[in-house]
């Protein structure tokens, strides 16, 4: 596989986190050119409901295998996904601010094992990962703020407890 | 049947699948951004509550691009319910639909079921579990696990990264045990 174009940068410990979602750009941006990303969310949000993805009838389905749909829209985004990464990488393309397109390997600790369960028991109580949680908002649920707001404190909660738990 | 007739429809998943595919070329293009959505609780703490806590201390303005991501999201949600809204009931598998009968839910006009997720059910223990209890998992154990879908299970899988897959496969382990030992129990609890 030919990575000359994609470098996988090691964690640096301490000195640069990894994050999910990490924006590896060289040249910084103001409002204006985040704008960008407001509306490639609002694209987002419209199939996430569109999709039904945010509701949690869809989200019972899928746990109780009583439909393909979850499993398909998010069988079919890795696909495409997959095929953009693999083709990002064969031609070299860039960014359009001529950058070399960068991602972060996953590391593997024990919080994807644990973490990734308590995620899980979440998910399925709420019918929600914290993208559509968004989008639940937007959509008039306005009892989910309070998913939210309960969200922000498990993480910051995480981020209290981190040096004691089994990573 | 007309366009925005099939618009207002539920959409497909190979529509919506390759549709949110597309955002990981799309962000990694337009800025170099990789897709993933639980890191912005991160940058939400680290704005407003850091508490001297190292793990949100960070520049997290850098990663102020996530947050105008999410804002797009509810936006977006905002837009597809009330401009391009399914005039009709959530149509879900008879199965699901019988299953959640026997364990009290019977409203199926929106998104969500009304019974649990009203704003009057804030203060009342529907609220405490479903919502404070709930959103506190997704939070702690999103962050705990590095992602959550978006960012392991989409952006992740990907890119090839099996410990992605181990989360994946832990988020399901999760959600099939909270699905059929845990919710019967607290649906049961609060009915």
């Amino acid at each position: 596989m030919d990575l000359a174009n994609i470098q996988n940068k090691p964690q640096l410990a301490g000195e640069e986190e990894i994050f999910d979602g990490a924006n590896h750009q060289r040249q910084s941006e103001g409002v204006v050119a985040n704008l960008k990303y407001l509306i490639v969310g609002v694209l987002f949000g419209v199939v996430f409901v569109k999709a039904e993805i945010v509701s949690w009838f869809r989200i019972q389905e899928m746990f109780r295998f009583d439909s393909f749909h979850m499993y398909g829209v998010i069988g079919s985004a890795v696909l495409v996904g997959l095929i953009s990464i693999q083709l990002i990488r064969r031609f070299k393309i860039q960014t359009f601010q001529k950058e070399d397109v960068v991602i972060s390997p996953k590391t593997f600790d024990k919080g994807q094992i644990f973490g990734g369960i308590l995620f899980g028991v979440g998910w399925a109580i709420t019918g929600a990962c914290p993208g559509p949680l968004f989008a639940q908002i937007g959509s008039g649920f306005l009892a989910v703020v309070v998913t939210l707001l309960s969200a922000i404190g498990g993480t910051w909660t995480y981020g209290l407890l981190r040096s004691r738990l089994p990573h | 049947m007309n366009v925005f007739e099939i618009i207002r429809g539920p959409w497909p998943w190979y529509v919506a699948g390759p549709i949110i595919g597309l955002t990981v070329p799309a962000l990694l293009l337009l800025g170099n951004k990789s897709f993933g959505i639980s890191s912005t609780l991160r940058h939400m703490c680290a704005a407003v509550i850091p508490a001297n806590i190292s793990f949100f201390k960070y520049n997290w303005r850098k990663e102020a691009w996530n947050l105008f991501f999410v804002a797009g999201i509810a936006l977006g949600g905002f837009i597809a319910t009330f401009f391009l809204g399914n005039p009709h009931e959530i149509v879900i598998a008879p199965e699901t639909q019988n299953a959640l009968a026997r364990l009290g839910i019977s409203d199926f006009s929106g998104l969500m079921p009304q019974e649990v997720f009203s704003v009057s059910h804030i203060f009342s223990a529907k609220g405490v579990i479903f919502l404070v209890f709930g959103g506190f998992l997704v939070g702690f154990g999103t962050r705990y696990a590095g992602g959550c879908t978006s960012g392991h299970s989409i952006m992740g899988l990907s890119n090839l990264q099996w410990p992605s897959l181990v989360a994946t496969i832990s988020f399901m382990v999760g959600g099939l045990v909270s699905t059929h030992f845990l919710l019967p129990v607290l649906l049961d609890w609060v009915r």
